[in-house]
């Protein structure tokens, strides 16, 4: 690939160029216009010297506490107990604890569930119907009392029972 | 760093001596202090202990250290810059300001003979660039560390990162202009053979 450079592209390139680290076809392009620009060739030829005078930068060691201190802020952090497995990690626990809390929260504002119940069936509702209409009838002890329907009960049940209990007694009698 | 991970204590130690001193000189670069470098390297590797559960081998542990450096430093100096701004506004007006001291853009070379340490020039120098470009040089020039690594670090592409580096070392060229002339040429080297020696 053919790649031309110029004064202001130099800088796309010069970097890895000075790093060794350009293609063929940049280091080709910046050499070709360090040859025909004598204020690029000083540039590049300033950016290697600039390399060895910042080698020249103080540089400082840490102090003899140094080292104590970390073991120490290492040793005063919480170790993994018994339960240390059930919280892996705070973020994950913090998103836990905040979801039950939004849950809690919600909960609150939802409306309250409705119980469904079986539709009453057309007999069912017309025989509650019936029942709240007698109501008065049936709270009425007179009309209770005097029911006909206690009297219209079959007589011969009533004179079957009776000599069934009289013949148990003579027999309780005679015994 | 995966035995560290497994519980290994050895291991943590041994992440602490091999890299307490490049984690002491990056921070010191960057806040301009020795014992907040120091309390900002304690804060690294309490961090690394911290997450050394959820440590994936998939990004290398360097990229990952130097990240949590780099974004400490970076809280850190915007934190105090806002602590200084709050200062200032409430300063007493009389109080004057000190001046803020800034290197000249070109030194001259009878200023240069004044100051004479000349690498108390390339620490002002260096100090001098703005954050990003400085941690990138940093990176770059004194943990040796490719592109790839810097861009992941500093968040931003390679071109990017390229493109930070440059306009970094040409405010360096410039600053530095006096020891830059005095400094002796490195002997020519094909660029393509040059390895990993940065800029040169």
């Amino acid at each position: 690939m053919k790649y031309e450079t110029n004064c202001e592209r130099i800088a796309e390139v010069l970097i890895a160029y000075l790093d060794g680290r350009a293609s063929k076809a940049e280091q080709r392009a910046v050499e070709a216009h360090a040859s025909i620009c004598a204020a690029c060739k000083e540039r590049i030829e300033e950016f290697r010297r600039l390399d060895l005078v910042l080698d020249e930068l103080p540089a400082i060691e840490p102090s003899g506490a140094f080292d104590a201190r970390v073991r120490q802020r290492i040793a005063d952090e919480p170790r993994d107990g018994w339960f240390g497995w059930l919280i892996p990690a705070p973020r994950l626990a913090f998103s836990l604890a905040f979801l039950i809390a939004l849950s809690v929260w919600t909960s609150r504002f939802t409306p309250a569930p409705v119980i469904e119940t079986r539709a009453p069936t057309v007999a069912q509702t017309e025989q509650d119907f019936r029942m709240i209409k007698d109501l008065d009838v049936l709270e009425n002890y007179d009309v209770v009392k005097n029911l006909d329907a206690l009297s219209e009960l079959p007589a011969a049940n009533q004179s079957q029972t009776a000599p069934d209990q009289d013949q148990k007694k003579e027999q309780d009698g005679h015994i | 760093m995966l035995e560290a991970k497994a519980g290994n204590d050895a291991s943590f130690e041994h992440l602490l001596q091999r890299y307490r001193t490049p984690l002491v000189n990056f921070l010191y670069r960057m806040v301009r202090d020795a014992a907040t470098a120091e309390d900002l390297t304690q804060e690294v590797f309490l961090r690394v202990y911290r997450a050394r559960h959820g440590y994936e081998a998939s990004a290398k542990f360097t990229t990952w250290l130097f990240r949590i450096a780099t974004n400490l430093a970076l809280n850190r100096i915007r934190d105090t810059r806002h602590q200084q701004m709050e200062v200032s506004i409430d300063a007493p007006a009389e109080e004057e300001t000190p001046v803020l001291e800034l290197p000249a853009r070109e030194l001259r070379i009878d200023q240069y003979m004044i100051e004479r340490d000349s690498a108390e020039m390339i620490r002002r120098a260096v100090e001098a660039l703005p954050e990003k470009q400085r941690a990138a040089v940093l990176l770059h020039k004194y943990e040796d560390m490719d592109y790839c690594e810097i861009a992941k670090i500093l968040q931003c592409s390679e071109a990017a990162l390229k493109s930070l580096l440059f306009r970094a070392y040409e405010t360096l060229r410039v600053q530095l202009a006096p020891l830059v002339r005095m400094a002796a040429s490195p002997a020519p080297e094909a660029p393509a053979t040059a390895g990993k020696g940065r800029l040169s």
